[in-house]
Parts: structure tokens; C-alpha cells; sequence
């Protein structure tokens, strides 16, 4: 499907711009009429894949995180959350919900959130060379 | 702005949670929170949301956490006043929540 809107964006791997990445993605899907609902499901997904980046994708170093949320036709937002971080051995056990290599305050219900409020994710992470999240959700129809 | 205000009554401590709850700010929460019960070791620590705008699962990794310290002092936790927003994310980890 073709975009007739997308914002792209950089930014460091600290958490003080998981707020900065969900509100920007917020903005832009206010243009395909959603109901609060939809934003709000939207607004928690980024943050799940923006907090995984930050968290598990630079462990031990500041990276750079990059987002681009695009307005495809049929009113579906796309949002593509990625980094050049570690990566994920294994993406299926890392997809699993309560899996979680973040310590004992990790829920590890990151990828189970982002499957539970958008209409479809992908992942796609190799060793060394990092992860890319890829989710979609279809807006509108109040 | 997230914030956290903690009242006291009897056995109970309350926290009352305010703002949006993410990775960035359930460190302050946490460490704020976690100070008062190592002090005052109530019998319940009762978290109320209904000030919270948003939560993503870092919220759920903080319920998690404070039921593992307060199951390590002889005490437990309940989850009170949880907006709808706050209620999907509780049901994805099937938390209960007690009004």
C-alpha cells in the first residue's frame, strides 16, 4: 500500500525519548480521524518497541534509535521501530510472553502488548547487526 | 509529569500513582515507592491508578516488582482505581483489579 504520509525520526537510545517517540506517532495518526482508543493502542505499541530498542537493543551503549510512521491508503498507520544494536538470537523465544532479558522489573510482555493492540507485527533481528520492528494497525472508523 | 504521593492509613500505605507510567519513569516511582515500604513495612501497599494517563508494560513490570518486595516483608499488594486505558494493559498480564 502506497503512503500519502510519513515522518521519520532519529534519536538517542535514552529513555527520556519514549515519551518524544510515542506523542510524534500520536500527532500524525490524529490526521487519519482514529478514535481515542486506536490512539491509545498506537501510543502504548510505540512505546513497547521504542523501550525494547533502548533496553535490549543498546544494553550497555547510547545507539541510535530510528522511527518512521507512514499513513498507507485504507487508512492503515505503519510504524517501523529499529536499531543497529545487539539483535535477538531468537526471535520467536524473545516473542514469547513473561521471556524477558531485562531484569526483575521487565514484565516481558513488550512484543505480547504490541501483538495484542495493533492488527500486525513483524520482527526482524539478526546478531550483531540489530533489530527492526514493523507494526500496523487500521485507524478511523467511528 | 509523573508523580507518586504516599498516605499512610493504619496498616495500609497508598500510592497514589499520577501522569504516564513508561521505562523513563517507573525508575523514580519505583525507588520513591520502595523507600517508604523498607520504612514503614505496612501490611498492604495499595496501588491506585486512577490518575494515570498513560501505562505501557513497564507499569505491569512495577506492579510485579513491589508484589515481589512486599511478598518479601509478609505483605501484599493490591491494584485499585485503574483507568480503561490502564485496565487493557492489566488484562494483558491478567492482573486483577480491586475498586
Amino acid at each position: 500500500m502506497k503512503a500519502w504520509n510519513t515522518v521519520k525520526i532519529t534519536f538517542p537510545s535514552k529513555s527520556v525519548n519514549e515519551g518524544f517517540a510515542r506523542s510524534a506517532v500520536a500527532a500524525l495518526a490524529s490526521q487519519a480521524d482514529p478514535t481515542l482508543e486506536q490512539v491509545a493502542d498506537l501510543k502504548t505499541a510505540v512505546s513497547e518497541a521504542v523501550t525494547n530498542a533502548i533496553v535490549h537493543g543498546y544494553p550497555d551503549v547510547i545507539g541510535t534509535v530510528s522511527l518512521t510512521a507512514s499513513l498507507l491508503e485504507g487508512n492503515v498507520m505503519r510504524v517501523v521501530v529499529a536499531d543497529r544494536g545487539v539483535g535477538i538470537p531468537d526471535v520467536a523465544r524473545a516473542m514469547e510472553p513473561l521471556f524477558t532479558t531485562g531484569g526483575p522489573e521487565r514484565a516481558g510482555l513488550g512484543f505480547a502488548v504490541m501483538e495484542s493492540f495493533m492488527d500486525t507485527v513483524k520482527v526482524r533481528s539478526a546478531p550483531g547487526k540489530g533489530t527492526r520492528v514493523t507494526m500496523t494497525k487500521r485507524l478511523g472508523g467511528r | 509529569m509523573t508523580q507518586v504521593t504516599l498516605r499512610q492509613e493504619d496498616d495500609t500505605l497508598t500510592a497514589q500513582l499520577a501522569g504516564e507510567i513508561d521505562h523513563h519513569s517507573a525508575a523514580a516511582l519505583r525507588e520513591q515507592i520502595d523507600s517508604r515500604v523498607r520504612a514503614a513495612v505496612p501490611a498492604v501497599l495499595a496501588l491506585d491508578f486512577s490518575a494515570v494517563t498513560f501505562m505501557d508494560s513497564s507499569g505491569v513490570g512495577l506492579i510485579l516488582g513491589r508484589h515481589r518486595l512486599m511478598d518479601s516483608l509478609g505483605g501484599a499488594v493490591t491494584v485499585r482505581h485503574a483507568p480503561p486505558g490502564v485496565r487493557r494493559m492489566l488484562a494483558v498480564a491478567g492482573i486483577e483489579c480491586k475498586d
